[in-house]
């Protein structure tokens, strides 16, 4: 962790910072999301809880209320201040496509998205995959190496998780500063790549 | 991260609020669409004279202004913070900021977040930073 940027007291932000910008850590269930905004983040990571009402509770109308099934989705989300003027804040989030206002909330104004898999599960990533597409967002994969995990060729990742050939693939411990940093900038270079063509 | 909830129990909202009132309760049966004006990373800080005027706020109003008095806090912080989820805290904002104890920073348009410039300084940081 790294205040030079930050507030006086650790949990304000600097006074002259002016934009907020986003970037959206994503993937499935324990894929390493928490951690990896942990690892990065100038603040301990905080976490929100959104009550959601399920879709399809409407068969329960006329019982009122207390017939919905309620639950809640979780963000976890750190803060990098980069510049004097500029914080930068990572969303992570599970993707469950019936959390419709969670995605509208995060996915307004992102920069992009770093989509987490997990090289051992990667049929789990589909889902989180398709909400990021259907939002829109620019991103890149990062592969999560676990202990342990067998590598798997480039090849063999783009073609399972049909990528298109400029999406960026990198590797990356989540646990590990420098490696989950390297993933963060493949991703903005990414980025800045698509602005220039556009 | 879900928990399924037992489906005929009404105060669920309560349990998640932190608090010993239903959220709803707390923005005075307000609809959520209320706060569609702040994002989840507008800043927010406590206007000048929001200390004088303190005492006539509800408490999870007074909680909000007394988080954002040492500075800018996004809306996502302050709900951290807080415990209380994002979409109450939007509304508790909505009313703040109409009776001026609070202050945000002017948005940042979504065109001008993707401007090259903006990216490039994100690059820029995180290389500074992370070597």
């Amino acid at each position: 962790m790294d205040s030079r940027l930050g507030s006086a007291d650790g949990v304000h932000l600097a006074d002259k910072v002016q934009i907020a910008a986003k970037i959206l850590v994503v993937g499935h269930f324990a894929v390493g999301k928490t951690t990896f905004i942990g690892t990065l983040s100038e603040i301990p990571p905080l976490r929100t809880e959104e009550t959601m009402t399920q879709a399809g509770a409407e068969i329960d109308d006329l019982k009122g209320v207390r017939g919905k099934t309620t639950t809640t989705v979780a963000m976890d989300f750190g803060r990098l201040t980069l510049s004097d003027r500029l914080v930068l804040y990572l969303f992570g989030t599970p993707g469950q496509q019936r959390f419709v206002q969670v995605w509208e909330d995060m996915t307004r104004g992102a920069l992009g998205a770093l989509i987490l898999v997990d090289p051992e599960r990667l049929k789990d990533s589909f889902a989180v995959m398709d909400l990021v597409e259907k939002y829109g967002i620019s991103y890149a994969i990062a592969v999560n190496y676990f202990d342990g995990s067998p590598s798997r060729s480039e090849a063999e990742l783009r073609e399972a998780l049909d990528l298109l050939p400029e999406t960026p693939v990198v590797t990356c411990d989540a646990r590990d500063e420098k490696s989950s940093a390297q993933a963060l900038v493949a991703l903005v270079r990414y980025l800045q790549s698509r602005t220039r063509q556009e | 991260m879900t928990t399924p909830q037992e489906p005929d129990r009404d105060d669920i909202e309560t349990l998640e609020s932190g608090e010993l009132v239903r959220p709803y309760v707390i923005i005075n049966g307000r609809g959520f669409s209320d706060g569609n004006r702040f994002d989840l990373v507008t800043l927010v800080t406590a206007s000048a004279d929001s200390e004088q005027r303190w005492g006539q706020l509800d408490p999870e109003m007074r909680g909000v202004v007394d988080l954002c008095d040492g500075g800018y806090l996004s809306v996502a912080e302050i709900a951290g913070h807080l415990g209380l989820p994002i979409g109450i805290v939007k509304v508790l904002l909505v009313d703040l900021a109409e009776q001026g104890y609070i202050l945000t920073r002017a948005p940042i348009p979504p065109a001008q977040l993707a401007d090259i410039k903006v990216l490039q300084e994100v690059l820029d940081g995180l290389q500074a930073r992370f070597g």
